[in-house]
Formats: structure tokens, C-alpha cells, sequence
């Protein structure tokens, strides 16, 4: 981590499920690249023995009945649906 | 009451409420009628509802008619930064992605107000998704500084902060996860609060960083803000990470937490890079707790260093989490002509995300991705660790630390152009919510050229009461928070 690698901008895109631009591209590999160089100093810290910390609160497990409540009205689930159908969302075929 | 209601505190508010001199109603339209007269220059709503909050002013006026009014807040009008769902209202984030949604439900903090009888006025523009520090970010334009409209109002909550300070609101709502309560209100001249991580329910706040994120207000006094606090703080079952604890009444415990106090100075927080008009101000707020027998002391942060990449590790990791939702099939921007459903997503993501959105999914993506999750991810988290030991080690020491909020007064519309020139915005304010802290900025003073200048003090987790008594000391010995923008 010492030297950052190069970041395949192409690779991370594909994981993000994001399209982007070959202008977008090039600046975002050039920024990250930038940010990157400046993050890989976290390799100068001695975390050896440390526990890392997931967030600061003090609850480590959270249980709760097991009660049936009503949940979200069918119309107000769909209401920002882009396409909906007799109460479904339409979407493209995913099947071949 | 004077002519210039909407400058006035909740607490001069809510007496003249409760006296008969003034109805919500009156105070309602007020408010409207100064947001309708400094929106063209100033920007900080995304969208407003007036028939909506007159209704609701009008409903708090008949509850006082029968002697049943809820409270201080009862018919103050509140506007909420536009990552909080408000039911039947739009939310947007301030990004193309959540422009035409409408929210199904109301956040745990909406209940909150609404219980408490406030006047929800408002959805306030904000960088999208919360990524930011200048409110430039925003898909709907950026929002200006009422001090000086040519500069930013700071971010991500800048709407929230500028809406105070414009007068277009009494009190508002913002969400912090790198300082975007805290940076905002010192480059506005009010009170900002981030309250400990789990104080207050993160239920229906659109997730950025889902363990850094917490909601917290913008009030014009330490006393609204603690009002404010009190409506809003509390366990919610619906947020996995909100903490059961009493919660008292903060604005009770201002007249009896009276102090001296320990109060410590980290050295790494006055180094290089600290604007010389704040250092100034900051030091002489110091001098003030001093000067009332509060005990000074140097401390040290030695991981201070680390914060930033630290943050900007996790923060993005969680980020690209959090977005991945945005896929253009259930709800939010759908692209047209995509080739199956795949490629729906890759464009319905490519079109509804701005560039700061884009760029930090893409670093977010990258850090949890095979191969390099235990080299940064895992070390961040390790290292977050080690920021935390430093602050529950001074605290060991001390009661509370002083600091700057913000290294830059209010900086130019579009002068920071370079991602990681912005992000050294946030180099005092992201440790506290890597360690889950409460921590406030309180106006300090001015520069020379009239921008408003913000101190930052942190607490510790869950000691909000203590945390507000201090502040309130500074801010009742001084006169700058009756200090307004001419506009």
C-alpha cells in the first residue's frame, strides 16, 4: 500500500455499475490518483494488535420482537416507481 | 414584538407565543414573506410548501386557543435540509437521481418536530447526497453566504445554514458527517450542533456514511439549539445504531451546569494552514474560559494527522455502499434506451449522479474492492481506533476541547475547484465523527472584511447538557448572535 497502485478505472467502474465518459475517465484516474497518493500514508500507522472500530456507539447486537406491524401502503411503495403495473414495477426483461 | 420577527430566537418566539402577542400564523407568514424576498439571491431552499405550513401554524394557533400547546416549539417555523423525508413533501438529496421523489414516510426527527408542534417550512438545498463542503455540489444550483453573496454558505448543509442566517427560517435541521453542521454555521454566523452518534435516530436521513452520519440543528442561540436537541434526540428501534439513554432537558440543565471547567487546547489543531483572523478569535475565546477560571490545557491528538484519509477511506467505502440502492428500478431517475437491465443501471447512474457523487462512489468502490479491502478499509478502521483512544484519552483530562471549526472563512463561489482542496475544509471536524462526538460551532467573531468566524467545541459521547453549558457561557458574555446580515 506503500505505493498506491494504479487504479483501473474501468475495473471499479464495472464493480459501481456506473457508465462513465472516456473524459470522465481520465479526470476522475487523475484525481483518484491524487487522492490515493495522499491516503497511502495511512500505511505509516501502526495498527498492530488494534481492533478496528465499525462505529463509536457502544451497542454491539440490537433484538427486537418478532411482532407483525403494518408496513408501507402498496400505493405508497410504488408512488415513485418509474413505470408500475398493476401494482408491480416494470422493468426491462431480465430473461433472455 | 419588532418588525424583524425572523431574526428573533425560539425563546422570545415561544414567550410572545405563549403571552398572545404574536400567533404562529403571523410568525408563519413572516417567514415566508422573508423567504420570498431573499430566495433570488440567496438560494437555500430546494422547495417549499406555504399553503402547507401556514396549515400547520394555523393548527398550532388553535391548539394554544385550547390551552394545549406542546411546548416551546410549539408553532415555530423549521426547515430541514433536503436529505430528510418529510411525508407527501419532495426529497431530493440535491441530486438529479431523487429529483420528481416524494417521500412515502416522515424521518424519526420529523415526528419528532411534529409532536413537539413545530412549523416544518422547508427543504434546504445541500451538496448532493450530503458530498461536500461548499453547497456547490447541488444539482439545483448553489446556495450563496448572506454575509457576502459572492462566497459560499460552507456544506454539505449550507441551504440549512444559510436559510438562519437569511432569516428565512427560526430554526433548522442538517446533517454532519465530516462537519457539514458545524463548517456551515461558523461560515454563516449561527449555532450548529452535532450531537453523539446515536443520539439521534438516523431513520429516514438518506444514508451517506451510515456510521458517521448524524442529524443535528442550526439555531441562532446555544439555548434554541438545546431546545431544538431536546425535540429531536431519543431512541428509535427503526435505527439499528440509535442508543437507549434518558435524555434530560438540555435547556434546563444551561442554568445549572455553571462550571469551571477543564478545558483542553489540542496543539494539532492550531498548526499550519489555520487562517491568522481565526486563530485570533479562536485564542481570545480561550482567553474569555480562562479569564472566568475555566483551567486551560494543552493536549495532544497525536492520529490528528490521520483523520482525513482516515475519513475519506471510510466515508466513501460506506458511501458506495449506501448508493448502490440508486438503480433506477424502484424508485428515482430512469434512464431511456437502456439495452437490458444492466446497462439500466449503469445509465439510470451515469445520468441521475453528479461528478463529486460519481467520483467518491468510485473511490469508495475501490477501497472494498478484492485485493485492497484490508489495505484500506480494514487499516481505516483500525486507525479510527486509534483517533477515538486519543479523544477518550484527553478526556481523561479535561472536560471538553476548543478548537477551530474551520481553517477558511466563507471562500469564493467556485474558487476551490480541486477535490482535495475542499476536503482540507473538513480537517477539523471530520475526527469528532470518526469518534462518534458531540461537538458545536459557536459564532466567535468577524474578520476584517465582515465574514463570520465559528469555534468549535467537543464533548463527550452523551454529555450534550455539558457540551451546551460551555458554549452558552461564551456566547452570553458576547454579543454575536444578535449580529444579521444586511440584506
Amino acid at each position: 500500500m506503500a505505493n498506491a497502485p494504479a487504479l483501473d478505472i474501468d475495473h471499479v467502474a464495472k464493480l459501481a455499475r456506473l457508465a462513465l465518459t472516456p473524459e470522465e475517465k481520465a479526470k476522475y484516474a487523475q484525481q483518484l490518483g491524487d487522492v490515493l497518493h495522499h491516503i497511502a500514508q495511512l500505511a505509516k500507522v501502526d495498527v498492530s494488535g488494534v481492533e478496528p472500530t465499525a462505529h463509536a456507539t457502544p451497542i454491539f447486537n440490537v433484538w427486537q420482537e418478532d411482532v407483525a406491524r403494518p408496513g408501507l401502503p402498496v400505493a405508497d411503495a410504488l408512488r415513485n416507481a418509474p413505470a408500475q403495473r398493476d401494482n408491480m414495477v416494470i422493468v426491462p426483461k431480465v430473461i433472455e | 414584538m419588532s418588525s424583524e420577527l425572523f431574526y428573533q430566537p425560539i425563546t422570545a418566539l415561544a414567550a410572545a407565543l405563549a403571552e398572545k402577542k404574536l400567533t404562529a400564523v403571523e410568525l408563519t407568514q413572516a417567514v415566508i414573506a422573508r423567504t420570498k424576498a431573499t430566495e433570488p439571491r440567496i438560494h437555500a431552499f430546494n422547495s417549499h410548501d406555504e399553503a402547507d405550513a401556514l396549515a400547520q401554524a394555523a393548527a398550532s394557533d388553535a391548539r394554544r386557543a385550547a390551552g394545549q400547546s406542546l411546548g416551546a416549539l410549539d408553532g415555530i417555523p423549521i426547515a430541514l435540509k433536503d436529505v430528510i423525508a418529510v411525508r407527501n413533501q419532495p426529497l431530493t438529496a440535491s441530486s438529479k437521481m431523487l429529483a420528481n421523489f416524494v417521500s412515502p414516510y416522515d424521518a424519526g426527527v420529523t415526528e419528532k418536530l411534529r409532536k413537539a408542534g413545530a412549523v416544518l417550512w422547508g427543504r434546504l438545498n445541500c451538496d448532493e447526497f450530503a458530498m461536500g463542503s461548499s453547497t456547490e455540489n447541488s444539482a439545483f444550483g448553489p446556495t450563496s453566504n448572506p454575509w457576502d453573496t459572492t462566497r459560499v454558505p460552507g456544506g454539505s448543509s449550507g441551504g440549512s445554514s444559510a436559510a438562519l442566517a437569511a432569516g428565512s427560517a427560526i430554526a433548522t435541521l442538517g446533517s454532519d458527517t465530516g462537519g457539514s453542521i458545524r463548517q456551515p454555521a461558523a461560515l454563516c454566523g449561527v449555532v450548529g450542533l452535532k450531537p453523539t452518534y446515536g443520539l439521534v435516530s438516523r431513520y429516514g436521513l438518506i444514508a451517506f456514511a451510515s456510521s458517521l452520519d448524524q442529524i443535528g440543528p442550526f439555531a441562532r442561540t446555544v439555548e434554541d439549539a438545546a431546545i431544538v436537541l431536546g425535540a429531536i434526540a431519543g431512541h428509535d428501534e427503526r435505527d439499528s445504531t440509535s442508543f437507549k439513554t434518558e435524555i434530560p432537558d438540555y435547556r434546563a440543565a444551561l442554568a445549572t451546569n455553571r462550571g469551571p471547567w477543564k478545558l483542553g487546547i489540542p496543539k494539532e489543531y492550531f498548526a499550519e494552514g489555520l487562517d491568522p483572523e481565526i486563530a485570533q478569535a479562536v485564542e481570545q475565546a480561550i482567553a474569555f474560559y480562562k479569564a472566568q477560571g475555566c483551567e486551560i490545557r494543552e493536549v495532544s491528538l497525536p492520529h490528528t494527522q490521520y483523520c482525513l484519509d482516515t475519513y475519506y477511506v471510510i466515508a466513501t467505502a460506506e458511501a458506495s455502499s449506501n448508493l448502490a440502492r440508486y438503480d433506477g428500478i424502484r424508485y428515482g431517475h430512469r434512464a431511456a434506451g437502456a439495452k437490458d437491465v444492466v446497462d439500466l443501471y449503469y445509465q439510470s447512474r451515469a445520468e441521475g449522479f453528479g461528478a463529486e457523487v460519481k467520483r467518491r462512489i468510485i473511490l469508495g468502490t475501490y477501497v472494498l474492492s478484492s485485493g485492497y479491502y484490508d489495505a484500506y478499509y480494514l487499516r481505516a478502521q483500525k486507525v479510527r481506533t486509534l483517533i477515538r483512544q486519543d479523544f477518550l484519552n484527553a478526556f481523561k483530562e479535561v472536560d471538553a476541547l476548543i478548537t477551530p471549526t474551520s481553517p477558511v472563512p466563507a471562500f469564493k463561489l467556485g474558487e476551490k475547484a480541486d477535490p482535495l482542496a475542499l476536503y482540507l475544509c473538513d480537517i477539523y471536524t471530520i475526527g469528532v465523527n470518526l469518534a462518534g462526538l458531540p461537538a458545536i460551532s459557536v459564532p466567535c467573531g468577524f474578520t476584517k472584511s465582515g465574514l463570520p468566524i465559528g469555534t468549535q467545541i467537543i464533548g463527550q459521547p452523551f454529555r450534550e447538557s455539558s457540551l451546551l453549558a460551555i458554549a452558552r457561557a461564551y456566547e452570553q458574555a458576547h454579543s454575536w448572535s444578535t449580529k444579521h446580515p444586511i440584506l
